[in-house]
């Protein structure tokens, strides 16, 4: 009970935004509102709010890798394409019963985390890093973009699944839990909407705990002087390591859920456009703290929607001029801005009443 | 085939890998060794050089020249990206990845606004020649022979003449050299134009050679990021080096199993290489000597 005591007191701390009774209830307020919205409005909605939902995992784990942790990673895309790919083939090839679909969705992460493992090992036990890292991450995704979008014949299968390609895969089974007469099929609709808003609840406190721990102090640590992290006797290769792999599994999530979302994955979902959207939302909202970047990702995801209406070319050459505006005017992102010239209009507000 | 058609065919490919490695690596390399910022718009400056040497060709001047008209223009447009841009991150690198990110997005897709979704090529010049059953394109060899040039005329340039001597001074120690009265903002102003140039020289060199999409710059940069990582800050003592190294593994590699897997071998040698020796080769063999 005291371990869970202790656990809950880390939802607040020096490295997230937001503390005390009005940061909760707000954020209670918010959830009630996302709870309730599907009864206000209609099914469209709601499947296209579960797609904005699906997006900000990636954003998530890219504020974990990037901004917490100091270390640009591109390769988010990858891990994204990888267990997108990988709950593909395993649901094509074993099928929906008994609620397989959720191991599924636990191996296809598995996988991305793994792969993560791997290349993580070998960047930051080579001592790789700032701008060398960002490279080497974004060589592996487009290299993993054109290794799919070869594999149009069909020698490229896997068991029955077919990888199709520049085409992509389609048709794989959504997320299924066993019921008894009949298994309930979460469909991009209202019942894939709570799921996905329950699993982001969770992610989201679950960052926060993370980050707020000694775990996560030392993440800061890092990003602010590796070197001085190292002299106080933090072995920053395995933090960083960690940091990596715990980063692909929530972008790996993302895959998978944006997969079951419209039932199909195609490689340029790893390309160079799908490469840069993450990382416009993150430097947008706000990089180094997860609240921003929530709120960054949802805004500038439905002002791109919105956007896309005069034509997705223009809308995306938009995407580019805001990121380099931001990082020029607001290195540290526009939501984050916003927020700290709020607070200091209040305090400076409360220190003239008082 | 008997063993010396078998050695050209080898030798063919190896210097064309070395080529196209060299030639879209060393504008990034120029610019990397200089200030220590990647510029990831560094395919749309090639992407900058292409179409302006297509458009040049298309109006009437000699592929020569419009290759000239490629280069130059790229080095404006990155005088113009130093000036508006990168100038204002020197000190923060990561940002610039981020920035010139946003650039290359706004480029391509602005491209394929203004231009379209593809441009008329220009045929390659020169023909082909025979040697035993193959025929070998004439253009490959001019290609790799401009590499070398490339590499010679750096090697002139930041040995044997005052800017080179100030650049490397800037490289070295910026705050000494700014001390001395270097313009070290001119310089790096400079050295962004030359690398932005030479970028735009790789287009020129191979719009004869590949169809003008505004994405293709993707086709260049990831051949141009491992050429750099594998090679380190130096482009004499790095990325020539590396150039070499990697074309042979992407030659053997694309002779045994094709294009993609010459592609996956690069990068495998990039990621075993970064674990053995993380300053690159340049790094190695300057610690070697001191």
């Amino acid at each position: 009970m005291s371990a869970l005591v202790s656990l809950l007191r880390r939802l607040e701390g020096p490295q997230t935004l937001g503390r005390g009774r009005g940061f909760w209830s707000l954020f209670a307020l918010v959830l009630l509102g996302a709870i309730a919205f599907p009864l206000l409005t209609d099914g469209y909605t709601v499947g296209n709010t579960v797609y904005f939902f699906v997006w900000v995992f990636i954003a998530l784990s890219l504020s974990l890798i990037w901004g917490y942790g100091g270390s640009l990673s591109f390769g988010q895309t990858a891990f994204f394409g990888i267990a997108g790919y990988g709950y593909g083939v395993l649901t094509i090839n074993f099928g929906s019963a008994y609620g397989f679909t959720w191991l599924a969705l636990l191996l296809a992460i598995a996988i991305a985390a793994l792969f993560a493992l791997l290349l993580g090992y070998f960047m930051f036990f080579g001592r790789i890093a700032g701008v060398f890292l960002g490279i080497v991450t974004l060589a592996v995704t487009l290299m993993l973009e054109r290794f799919m979008a070869q594999t149009a014949g069909p020698e490229w299968h896997i068991g029955t699944a077919r990888l199709n390609g520049f085409n992509g895969m389609s048709a794989m089974p959504p997320l299924t839990i066993p019921w008894f007469d009949e298994p309930i099929v979460l469909f991009a609709d209202v019942g894939l909407y709570y799921v996905v808003l329950g699993m982001l609840v969770i992610v989201y406190l679950g960052l926060r705990i993370l980050i707020n721990s000694s775990f996560g102090n030392v993440i800061v640590a890092i990003r602010e002087n590796p070197e001085r992290a190292e002299m106080l006797g933090y072995d920053i290769r395995k933090y960083q390591l960690v940091t990596f792999v715990i980063g692909a599994a929530l972008a790996g999530l993302s895959g998978v859920l944006y997969t079951v979302w419209g039932q199909y994955i195609t490689p340029s979902s790893m390309g160079m456009t799908a490469a840069a959207l993450p990382l416009i939302w993150v430097a947008v909202g706000g990089r180094s703290d997860l609240t921003t970047t929530v709120i960054g990702t949802l805004v500038v995801l439905a002002g791109f929607q919105a956007l896309t209406i005069y034509g997705s070319q223009y809308a995306l050459v938009f995407m580019g001029v805001l990121l380099v505006l931001t990082v020029l005017i607001a290195p540290n992102g526009l939501v984050l801005a916003v927020i700290n010239w709020l607070t200091r209009l209040g305090t400076r507000r409360k220190q003239e009443t008082a | 085939m008997d063993i010396a058609t078998l050695a050209f065919s080898a030798l063919y490919q190896f210097g064309d890998a070395f080529a196209f490695l060299v030639l879209s690596a060393c504008g990034l390399a120029v610019i990397f060794g200089m200030m220590g910022v990647i510029n990831l718009a560094h395919g749309e400056f090639i992407m900058c050089g292409a179409y302006v040497t297509a458009a040049s060709v298309h109006a009437g001047l000699p592929l020569p020249l419009g290759i000239l008209a490629g280069t130059l223009v790229a080095a404006l447009v990155g005088v113009l990206v130093e000036l508006l841009v990168i100038r204002h991150l020197y000190d923060r690198p990561l940002d610039t990845i981020v920035a010139t990110w946003g650039l290359s997005l706004i480029a391509t897709q602005g491209t394929l606004i203004l231009v379209g979704s593809t441009m008329a090529g220009v045929g390659t010049p020169f023909g082909s020649f025979q040697v035993g059953a193959y025929s070998y394109s004439i253009y490959r060899i001019v290609l790799f022979v401009a590499a070398l040039a490339v590499l010679g005329g750096l090697y002139a340039l930041f040995n044997w003449t005052r800017f080179g001597v100030l650049a490397r001074a800037t490289i070295q120690v910026p705050h000494m050299a700014a001390a001395l009265g270097v313009d070290t903002r001119l310089i790096y102003s400079l050295t962004f134009a030359c690398g932005a140039g030479l970028a735009g020289l790789a287009g020129g060199l191979y719009a004869p050679t590949m169809t003008l999409v505004p994405t293709m710059g993707a086709t260049f940069i990831m051949e141009a990021f491992v050429t750099v990582v594998i090679g380190g800050a130096d482009v004499f003592l790095g990325t020539a080096p590396a150039g070499g190294v990697l074309a042979v593994v992407k030659s053997a590699m694309t002779s045994w199993q094709g294009q993609l897997f010459g592609q996956i071998g690069l990068l495998i040698a990039v990621i075993v290489v970064v674990r053995v020796l993380p300053k690159g080769i340049s790094g190695f063999v300057l610690r070697e000597r001191t």
